[in-house]
């Protein structure tokens, strides 16, 4: 083995720095790829996570099981499997997606799974007699819902809510398996041609992303003080069970 | 368009999913020696101990799971350490899991902390005894829940591996998928494997946290 | 003529049947007052007047409209009824200005400003108008009562039904809302009333309805049913009531 001196050691971290750095801004704009990503599917999941929410709550059982299953099949499929089958499954049948329609799909339905189960927490954490008072006034069940049941089941939401965040912050990255061009992807720019400076490129990542789910989990962190209602507070409402935040 | 379907695939899948149980299993108890070792440094280890270990812990806990894969399996080497696929798979994910499961075996310390360790000083025992007989098998009691939720956890994560060419479930699916072109068959497959291993596995844990639990210790302390 | 007609209510909970066959009627600007043991169906009676629950047999007509008629608008009568809980039930998520405007706002369709102008006036009548803000956990529980009561009464209702309204208030606070619900019965405020206060039934209600195991026992003037009863249970009770509650306020 040879035995670098340390002045040349530091010589090649100084110029892997360098050409990290010149690759930087192509970095950022593929991660804002991510961002995009993580914005439609937490977009598609708030979504489709409340309609299931209040199936499971409110429905039947025609549409209350369906959608107990849903939510059950949606949490159990690794994102890798659902991702494959949103891309490459229609593919196989002549149909193309793009990779970001595929991701924002499948990686979207994953996390609606969750939220539902965050939402029915929510739900169900609040009174009877909320929905009875209001009902009591006049209010249409689908009335009381809407004004009365969701604006309270969001706020006590928020915490899990959070969490979930930072877990599909993450998971975006999931996306590098069906061609999606988001930062991972960008990254082997660097690693084809510079093969030393691997660590260093996914350390850079690794360092943006620290940034990235601090600032996100802060901001939400921030959103939740703002939205804070005297005596509407709940421990436990909880999604994937891997907290981020204490 | 026909579906195809070959019942020689069965075997070849089975094969994988056994890769995936393994490298579950090991990477939880890699994770759970690691992220015990990694809490009493935080809770007991004075700043020297206890702010490295919190670094570590934000972060494997900030970063996605690929990305540290994709360290281990080709920023490892530039290091000079190389390892084999499925050992840069198990270790990126040990990694990974150790980082949150030392935040619940905090936690449970933390929660039976206190009380319990002023007691049991009482009775003229060292720090280290006290964390040994009475601490940790209450802690580690309370964590059994959050195990058996990284064990699932880590049952679905680990079909990253497959990015680094490890033959698991997932890569042996994409590899019939790709020969055949037949993705939508095989990953329907993999994916009724996936619940029906899940479904299993999540019974089974619930069966074991039954016989293990002591009435009225740690029912809530996954929220603490 | 009568404004509130309850014929022959049933109703059943499983095996246990909770109201077997209750009839009574109230004239418009009446207070009656229903007392009785604990888990004897007053709650479900109350209820079944604006069909929180459904009763199994039996009618209940608002003026000339059938509440319990299967093609009613009920949304549309329970707008009419006030409805204020034992435990309160405001709004967790809005202020007491809010929680007394958003009906008038969703049900009624009132544009906000008037809706708004409305609530402040009607939390004044209940002496809260310094409280506009709050929100209801930061209320004591006599506040968030007084708050519960403008928020009926900012629907205009033609009657309020009254679920224990001062049972789950600490001794101190049930005065100030029984005084609201004492100028209700004086400005003419139809009101039907499950309260076990003797003092406030003595000094409002027209009537007093004594249930017992789902059906009523006796119904009379306060001062006839209190010192005279004809049954010997409402006797008994009135008793256990006196020693419990005491004879004052
Ligand atoms: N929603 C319900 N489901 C089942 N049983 C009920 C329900 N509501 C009331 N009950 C039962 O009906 C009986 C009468 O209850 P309630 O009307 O609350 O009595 P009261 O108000 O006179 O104390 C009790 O035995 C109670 O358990
Ligand atoms: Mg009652």
């Amino acid at each position: 083995m040879e035995v670098s001196s340390p002045i040349i050691e530091k010589r090649i971290v100084i110029e892997g720095i360098a050409v990290i750095g010149r690759y930087l801004p192509g970095l950022l704009q593929a991660l804002l790829t991510n961002v995009q990503l993580l914005l439609a599917l937490l977009a598609v999941g708030f979504a489709i996570g409340t309609v299931v929410a209040l199936l499971q709550v409110y429905a039947g059982h025609f549409l209350g099981v369906p959608a107990f299953l849903y939510e059950w099949v949606f949490r159990s499929i690794p994102a890798l499997v659902l991702l494959f089958l949103f891309y490459f499954g229609p593919l196989q049948f002549g149909v193309s997606i793009p990779p970001f329609f595929a991701a924002t799909l499948a990686l979207g339905f994953r996390s609606s799974a969750y939220q539902s189960q965050i939402f029915r927490g929510a739900i169900q954490a609040i009174p009877q007699g909320q929905m009875m008072a209001a009902r009591s006034m006049g209010m249409s069940r689908v009335r009381a819902i809407i004004s009365i049941i969701l604006p309270q089941a969001f706020r006590l939401s928020l915490p899990a809510w959070s969490n979930e965040f930072s877990s599909v912050v993450k998971d975006t990255t999931l996306a590098y398996a069906v061609g999606l061009n988001e930062i991972l992807r960008h990254a082997r720019f660097i690693t084809e041609r510079y093969y030393n400076l691997a660590m260093l490129a996914y350390l850079t990542i690794a360092l943006i992303f620290l940034v990235l789910t601090y600032s996100g989990n802060w901001s939400l962190g921030w959103l939740e003080k703002r939205l804070r209602i005297p005596g509407l507070e709940m421990a436990g409402v909880s999604g994937r069970g891997r907290n981020l935040s204490k | 368009m026909g579906l195809v379907f070959d019942w020689a695939w069965l075997p070849q899948l089975a094969h994988g999913l056994l890769i995936t149980v393994e490298i579950t299993v090991v990477c939880v108890l890699v994770g759970i020696v690691l992220g015990l070792l990694l809490a009493l440094g935080r809770v007991y280890g004075g700043r020297l101990l206890s702010i490295p270990c919190s670094l570590y812990i934000q972060f494997f806990r900030g970063t996605p799971l690929l990305v540290q894969l994709l360290m281990v399996y080709y920023g490892f080497p530039t290091w000079g350490i190389t390892l084999s696929p499925i050992m840069s798979g198990i270790l990126a994910l040990g990694l990974n899991t150790a980082a949150y499961q030392a935040e619940y075996f905090r936690g449970a310390i933390q929660a039976v902390q206190g009380g319990q360790m002023m007691a049991a000083r009482s009775t003229g025992m060292s720090l280290a005894q006290a964390i040994r007989y009475i601490i940790l098998p209450q802690a580690f009691r309370i964590v059994i829940p959050s195990w058996s939720n990284e064990l699932i956890l880590m049952l679905k994560y680990s079909s990253i591996v497959y990015m680094v060419t490890v033959m698991d479930i997932m890569g042996v699916g994409n590899t019939i998928a790709a020969r055949h072109f037949s993705f939508f068959e095989v990953f329907i497959i993999v994916a009724l494997l996936y619940l029906a291993l899940v479904f299993i596995v999540s019974q089974l844990l619930r069966m074991v946290e039954r016989h293990v639990q002591i009435p009225g210790l740690g029912e809530h302390a996954e929220h603490r | 003529m009568n404004l509130l007609k309850v014929e022959n209510i049933h109703k059943r909970y499983g095996k246990e049947e909770v109201l077997k066959g209750v009839s009574f009627e109230l004239k418009r600007g009446e207070t009656k007052i229903v007392i009785g043991p604990s888990g004897t169906g007053k709650s479900t009676l109350l209820r079944c007047i604006n069909r929180l629950s459904l009763p199994d047999k039996g009618q209940v007509w608002l003026g000339g409209e059938e509440i319990t008629h299967s093609k009613s608008n009920i949304n549309q009568l329970r707008a009419k009824i006030g409805f204020v809980f034992q435990d309160f039930n405001l709004f967790s998520h809005l202020t007491a200005l809010k929680n007394v405007s958003i009906a008038p706002i969703k049900v009624k369709g009132m544009k906000k400003e008037e809706a708004a102008k409305l609530a402040m006036e009607e939390l004044e009548r209940v002496g809260l108008g310094d409280k506009a803000d709050a929100y209801p956990a930061q209320l004591s529980g006599g506040q968030q009562q007084r708050v519960s009561i403008a928020r009926a009464l900012a629907m205009s209702p033609k009657l309020i039904l009254f679920d224990e309204p001062t049972s789950a208030l600490d001794p101190e606070l049930i005065g100030e809302v029984l005084e609201v619900m004492i100028n209700l019965a004086k400005d003419g405020m139809t009101m039907l009333v499950i309260s076990h206060e003797m003092g406030f039934a003595r000094s409002v209600a027209d009537e007093v309805i004594f249930m017992e195991h789902g059906v009523i026992v006796e119904q009379g003037p306060p001062q006839q049913l209190f010192s005279n009863p004809k049954h010997r249970r409402t006797g008994e009770f009135l008793h256990k009531i006196t020693e419990l509650y005491g004879e004052t306020n």
